[in-house]
């Protein structure tokens, strides 16, 4: 299997799903969440747009953003009848780039869940210390930047194990977005251990990447796990 | 004092209109998708993406729901209907099996310890982060054995058992909340381990019992892979469906159908989202964010 | 007959004991309170006579009967919890009800009980109500009601007032004196206030990692503790304890006493009163004075640098860091043994 280059292909991409999915995600949702914590009207509505995109399924989503997407008459003609005649988006189309229209399709049905995590943790730090600090001297911006971020830390913990596991397993998007292509572009181990396994019949192989899978998982939510189950005995 | 309120002012507005970018996007593609299903094929060649249609046409919507009647194999011919009632058929017990074991479960692992409930609990930890594709192969194996691939009561059975560490996962979370002195006060009240459970703890489980049964919903209605996997043609679920649909090869391509597809498997969730979205949430952060 | 005996109790977890071998007698109708600090094992020993914790080994038995074996239901006891413990889905009739619905009472007969009980502890007008809709003296009583329509033969409090503020806490304290002065049933109450234990009790058992530091009436326990432990626990503000050396020259022949090393003196703040240089056993400098109106709460230290407290009916007139000297009635000195903690005749 690690002789075989689609393998290296569907790593990759893995690799560079997560983070640019992960980053993006976390950016967004933290920003969001500290823009919502401004004692913002609408609230309520506002949550209800950003979240409504995680109760839906990935197919559903990949077929939507398939279409957005699409060079025909998506985004790209969107600009081009703006004005911007040689606007090109090819990336569903686009050896190279396929994979990260799997991000905008993953940022956009995760990032208000990340929102909403980050919008928990804020709501449950301790006003007294808000006050205290503001009662120091410190702004705005200080204050979240010195005192409610770092104080966020255990929902960035949970916040990057539940994204990462979402990256590790996101398939259906890619099958429903652009099948993995063009050709293999898009494959991730995801897709990989099912191609060999289902579509190819080269169930060894298959079996192979599934245990590699399962490897990476155990490593990353081992200790996340351990430390959690401490923590709550502590408590 | 007059410059902090203009700037205190401007800052609000920056603030309300990031915000508003932001739905704009997050509500995009549900628009678009709405808009799509209505149009004809001309409009959509015609037309730009983000116009509404001209009139109202439901002609899409019928083909994705009951087929175009030009001829009679797979989704694009016979429509989702049936495929809807497949996973009706399957959600429903999975989700109901499900999540009664998992309130039972909790209850064991909170209220009952024994020796190794703490291992026991870690590993449904665990077994809620395996990727799904690591357990396919063992489970069509054991699906083989029990004689069960390929039918929906075998799909509904690996719902359920997946499922099951997420539901013992919300249960266990909201009774070890559950003082143990309402068990002990039981107790020395003549009941016993099944009475308690049955008049005592169910009784005060209903919102749990909202979160279970919506994220399980959720996941089930939602799911693909396992659906793809382990059903035939006959016991497809929706999602299998929908792809098989927007994914055909043959004929031309219909995006006005494929919209109306997709609103058609997402309107359930949707709907659940809509009327009971603060325990939609609530499963989701369950055990996410403490407290 | 029913009274408790408990013979050689003990209790593991895994390879850690941590009730080392209880021998006591609870004679009928006795009011009886394990007191102790916070893991001194009190409430375990209490959720073994109500079977809700298995006994690793000894024995318990309600009157003549060895209840180890026996499920907590069968026991005949009734437990009243510190938070409450009501279901909050039932009403408070239901409340009251479930456990004899659960033994198959026939219906009259519980609804005779359950209105009988809610007469005495005044609750009748809640009956329908659940507990989410009470307060937290309401909800004690029905807790408490719900213990009394068992109509046990032993009653089981584990720290009731624990959660009730401090005005409802006397009160209630109160009500359940009252109660066993009405039912003179047999009562064992877990607690970690002295003032509770002392005011409540018959016979005080003051347990301490485990194991019994001492058995007496609340009298006793005040009057002639066995050991130091006893002695600081029961009292307020605690007794005093003093080494040989930081008392006066005089001490030894003024409590008619030879002093030494081996020996700690204790003596309670109630038990100092100012006197002067030929009858002074301790002398300390003046740190803080609190004045509680009723009383005053003189804050000193010796010479050795070791603090101490009188209790006085009025705040000395002396300035601050002035040198006050003290004298003690020699019956109300305790001696302890230095190392072992054991009262020395």
């Amino acid at each position: 299997m690690f002789s075989l280059d689609r393998w290296d292909v569907a790593y990759t991409n893995l690799i560079k799903f997560s983070v640019c999915f992960i980053i993006l995600c976390v950016l967004i949702g933290l920003f969001l969440a500290i823009l919502l914590d401004q004692k913002i009207r609408v609230e309520g509505a506002l949550r209800a747009m950003y979240l409504y995109p995680m109760a839906l399924s990935f197919i559903v989503t990949g077929t939507v953003w398939k279409w957005i997407l699409n060079p025909e008459f998506g985004v790209e003609r969107i600009v081009q009848n703006l004005g911007f005649e040689s606007f090109t988006f090819d990336w569903l189309v686009n050896p190279e780039m396929s994979i990260y229209t799997v991000v905008i399709a993953g940022i956009w049905q995760s990032s208000g869940f990340v929102m909403a995590l980050f919008l928990a943790g804020l709501r449950g730090i301790d006003n007294q210390i808000i006050h205290a600090a503001s009662i120091d001297g410190a702004s705005l911006p200080t204050i979240y930047w010195r005192i409610i971020i770092p104080g966020l830390r255990p929902v960035f913990f949970s916040v990057l194990i539940i994204l990462l596991h979402i990256a590790i397993k996101s398939f259906d998007l890619i099958i429903a977005l652009n099948n993995a292509g063009p050709g293999y572009s898009s494959d991730v181990p995801a897709t990989f251990m099912y191609t060999y396994s289902f579509s190819r019949g080269q169930i060894a192989i298959g079996s192979a990447s599934a245990t590699i899978m399962l490897m990476v998982i155990i490593a990353i939510v081992v200790p996340y796990l351990y430390s959690e189950l401490r923590s709550e005995k502590h408590a | 004092m007059r410059k902090y309120f203009d700037n205190r002012r401007l800052g609000r507005i920056f603030i309300y209109t990031i915000l508003a970018l932001f739905a704009a996007y997050s509500l995009f593609p549900l628009y678009i998708m709405v808009i799509t299903s209505f149009k004809t094929m001309a409009e959509i060649r015609g037309g730009g993406i983000l116009l509404p249609p001209g009139t109202l046409n439901l002609e899409s919507w019928t083909i994705a729901w009951s087929g175009s009647g030009e001829c009679t194999q797979g989704v694009a011919c016979t429509g989702m209907k049936g495929y809807f009632a497949n996973t009706l058929l399957m959600v429903i017990p999975a989700v109901g099996i499900s999540t009664l074991l998992g309130a039972l479960n909790g209850y064991v692992l909170t209220k009952w310890r024994f020796r190794g409930s703490n291992l026991l609990f870690g590993m449904l930890l665990l077994g809620c982060f395996i990727p799904f594709q690591v357990i396919l192969l063992p489970m069509a194996q054991v699906l083989g054995q029990l004689g069960l691939s390929g039918s929906l009561v075998g799909l509904t059975f690996v719902h359920v058992v997946y499922g099951l560490a997420f539901t013992s996962l919300f249960f266990r979370n909201y009774y070890i909340t559950v003082p143990s002195e309402l068990i002990q006060a039981a107790r020395i009240d003549g009941a016993g381990f099944w009475r308690i459970f049955l008049r005592i703890i169910l009784p005060i489980s209903a919102p749990v019992f909202v979160v279970s049964v919506i994220w399980q919903f959720t996941q089930i209605w939602n799911d693909f892979l396992f659906g793809v996997v382990y059903s035939d043609s006959q016991s497809q679920p929706i999602m299998v469906a929908l792809n098989n649909l927007v994914n055909t090869s043959t004929g031309v391509k219909r995006y006005n159908v494929d919209m109306a597809g997709a609103l058609i498997a997402g309107l359930p969730t949707l709907i659940v989202y809509v009327i009971a979205g603060k325990f939609f949430v609530r499963g989701l952060t369950s055990g996410a964010v403490k407290g | 007959m029913v009274g408790l005996t408990l013979r050689d109790v003990r209790k593991n977890y895994g390879d850690v004991q941590v009730i080392h071998g209880i021998n006591l007698d609870i004679i009928d109708g006795e009011f009886v309170v394990f007191v102790g600090p916070s893991g001194c094992g009190k409430s375990t020993l209490l959720r073994m006579i109500a079977g809700l914790e298995d006994i690793s080994s000894g024995t318990v038995c309600i009157g003549d009967v060895e209840m180890n074996d026996i499920a907590a239901s069968k026991r005949g006891v009734s437990m009243v919890f510190q938070t409450y413990a009501l279901y909050p889905h039932m009403t408070v009739y239901k409340n009251m009800a479930f456990g004899l619905k659960q033994a198959n009472t026939p219906r009259e007969e519980i609804e005779k009980r359950v209105q009988a009980a809610a007469e005495i502890l005044q609750i009748s007008e809640y009956l329908d109500r659940t507990p989410r809709n009470l307060s937290g003296g309401q909800r004690q009583r029905v807790a408490i009601g719900r213990a009394i329509v068992r109509d046990p033969s032993v009653f089981l409090f584990d720290e009731p007032l624990s959660n009730l503020d401090a005005a409802l806490r006397v009160q209630t304290r109160k009500e359940i004196a009252r109660l066993h002065e009405r039912l003179k049933t047999t009562m064992i109450y877990v607690t970690h206030d002295q003032v509770e234990a002392m005011t409540l009790a018959d016979k005080i058992v003051v347990l301490r990692d485990g194991r019994i530091a001492q058995v007496g009436s609340p009298i006793e326990l005040y009057e002639r503790p066995q050991n130091a432990f006893v002695a600081q626990f029961i009292g307020s503000p605690k007794m005093n304890f003093f080494s040989a050396s930081d008392l006066t020259s005089g001490a030894s022949s003024l409590l008619n006493r030879e002093l030494s090393d081996d020996l700690q003196v204790g003596i309670r703040p109630e038990h100092l009163s100012i006197t002067d240089s030929a009858n002074a056993v301790v002398e300390g400098t003046l740190e803080l004075v609190e004045n509680l109106g009723e009383y005053a709460l003189i804050h000193l230290r010796t010479a050795s640098n070791v603090e101490f407290i009188a209790k006085a009916e009025k705040p000395p007139e002396v300035p601050k860091a002035s040198t006050i000297k003290f004298g003690v009635k020699p019956p109300l000195a305790h001696f302890f043994d230095s190392n072992s903690g054991a009262r020395s005749a």
